[in-house]
């Protein structure tokens, strides 16, 4: 097993008093595409979006427990957020690209952080696009609206947008629910691709695409990690009855 | 029941009602057009536009009025654009949910029902005399700001709730800060919204009477300075009419009023028309 980037020790967490996650202890493996499963309700994008503290958006919403990336405690009191979502970027479920250019959305990230040459600009974006496999559909029309896009495509821009800002980790938060099933064999292709560079971590409501894209996979259920490991393992000799259920569409 | 209408005709009735209440409305508005334009028309020439009135608007033209309604409202505006902007922004993004927040949201919503005259008075009162700006451009403009700022806000307030949360938690997940998600993302898109607050505080700026006549003054010479005082349109037309000046220059005056509220209004229109042409492309 590789180096792990992120892990979770008895990590709580509440909604007022609502609890979303109950004590989730498990480790990301560098590098690796891990799937976390279940059905919905069950935390699993709660628990990425601890990740990089976009729950911080949510009023009434508690922490506890610890979240290291990289050894750093993400909840930690002189945590800097911004640095952090710097590296850890993420692509959520329905694309949403800025109301800008292509050029623009893929550039937005780079100028924040103070990237100011047109010549590097032009080369971020090109390659970004390139590593979201969207380089070829847009080469020529990188001044238009992104919004001109098709929903497939917009998916790749926010990829592309998100890589430009050199994360070290991505999260993907069912990128592809919103997708039709050839736009979401691209971005499986994709994700693919991306593992020689990132720690992935995707949440899915679906076993076929975990099998598909997965090196490791996490059950969550009622907020609970009912199971962790190896997707092959998890996937053909669940240990306990309830991962073995959900899979078997029992429930879910 | 017994005997009721049948649902046939009382849909027919329910279309005759609104087709005749849609009339009325429309025809009020062409009525009141075509008798201001009728009776005011034949005095607008181009000298009328840019002549000094003589005999207290007697004869001449109005440019010092139409001047001054165009420098008090600039002034107006120059004031309320950043401070309706400012505090739209801070009462949606930033303020916190709580009391504190509400209250504030309450002023505002209370400034936009204080009557103009009492507006004006606390102008005269606050700008005039106790910080001595004297009847002048810069009293009636930012008298006319006050009037003017709640509608700004809660327009600016409206347009930045319409920005999908989506295209906020883009902007973070990046790692933006705060500042540059509201600055880079959230108010582009919202700006078309707040065009509209503007025009709107515009439209109501131009014909506002009793803001300025108790703090811009009613100088009928050209103003050379901020702190000069003006006439505006709409108080030297009422001038003219109450004091018997002259009528004839009163419907005049009034064309050329009505003219500028459409003028700047199409002019709205067309930025507004071209930012959703370059934003909503879907």
């Amino acid at each position: 097993m590789s180096e792990i980037e992120i892990e979770s020790r008895n990590l709580d967490l509440w909604y007022g008093s609502a609890q979303a996650l109950k004590t989730i202890t498990m480790a990301v493996p560098e590098k690796k595409v891990t799937a976390i499963i279940g059905p919905s309700g069950c935390g699993k994008s709660t628990f990425i979006r601890c990740i990089n503290r976009m729950n911080d958006l949510i009023k009434d919403c508690r922490v506890t427990g610890e979240l290291l990336f990289e050894g750093m405690d993400i909840y930690g009191k002189d945590t800097d957020v911004v640095a952090l979502r710097k590296k850890i970027g993420m692509v959520f479920q329905k694309p949403n690209p800025f109301p800008m250019s292509i050029y623009d959305n893929v550039a937005y990230g780079p100028r924040l952080h103070g990237v100011t040459k047109n010549e590097e600009l032009d080369r971020i974006v090109e390659e970004s696009l390139k590593a979201a496999a969207l380089w070829d559909e847009v080469a020529g029309i990188l001044d238009r609206s992104a919004l001109g896009l098709s929903g497939g495509q917009q998916q790749r821009l926010c990829i592309a947008r998100t890589l430009a800002v050199e994360p070290k980790v991505v999260l993907f938060d069912e990128p592809c629910s919103a997708l039709d099933p050839i736009s979401t064999a691209k971005i499986e292709d994709l994700i693919n691709n991306l593992k020689r560079d990132y720690t992935i971590i995707i949440v899915t409501h679906t076993m076929q695409q975990a099998a598909r894209v997965s090196d490791f996979t996490a059950f969550f259920l009622l907020g609970e990690l009912i199971e962790f490991g190896k997707t092959k393992q998890i996937l053909e000799m669940p240990e306990r009855k309830s991962t073995e259920d959900y899979i078997t569409g029992r429930f879910g | 029941m017994t005997a009721s209408i049948s649902p046939a005709t009382s849909d027919k009735a329910a279309k005759v009602m609104l087709w005749l209440s849609a009339s009325i409305a429309i025809l009020t508005l062409l009525f009141i057009l075509g008798y201001i334009v009728i009776k005011g028309l034949s005095v607008v020439n181009l000298s009328f536009l840019l002549d000094s009135p003589r005999l207290s608007g007697a004869e001449g033209g109005i440019s010092p009025a139409i001047m001054g309604t165009l420098c008090v409202v600039t002034v107006a505006l120059l004031a309320a654009i950043p401070i309706g902007i400012g505090a739209a922004i801070y009462l949606t993004e930033y303020a916190p949910e709580c009391a504190a927040t509400h209250i504030i949201t309450f002023g505002v919503e209370c400034l936009a029902g204080v009557p103009s005259i009492v507006i004006g008075l606390f102008g005269y009162a606050f700008l005039v005399i106790y910080l001595g700006f004297g009847f002048s451009i810069l009293s009636g403009g930012l008298a006319l700001m006050f009037m003017i700022l709640p509608w700004t806000v809660r327009a600016s307030e409206e347009a930045i709730k319409t920005v999908p949360q989506a295209l906020r938690e883009a902007s973070l997940a990046l790692g933006a800060t705060k500042w540059q998600t509201v600055s880079r993302v959230v108010l582009p898109s919202a700006i078309p919204g707040i065009m509209t607050g503007v025009i709107l505080g515009v439209g109501k700026a131009i014909g506002e009477t009793a803001v300025i006549m108790f703090t811009a003054g009613s100088s009928l010479l050209m103003p050379t300075s901020l702190f000069d005082p003006v006439r505006v349109l709409p108080y030297h037309l009422y001038i003219l009419a109450s004091e018997g000046i002259s009528d004839r220059m009163a419907y005049g005056s009034s064309v050329v009023l009505l003219a500028m509220v459409l003028v700047i209004n199409l002019a709205a229109i067309t930025i507004q028309w071209h930012y959703g042409r370059h934003y909503v492309r879907n």
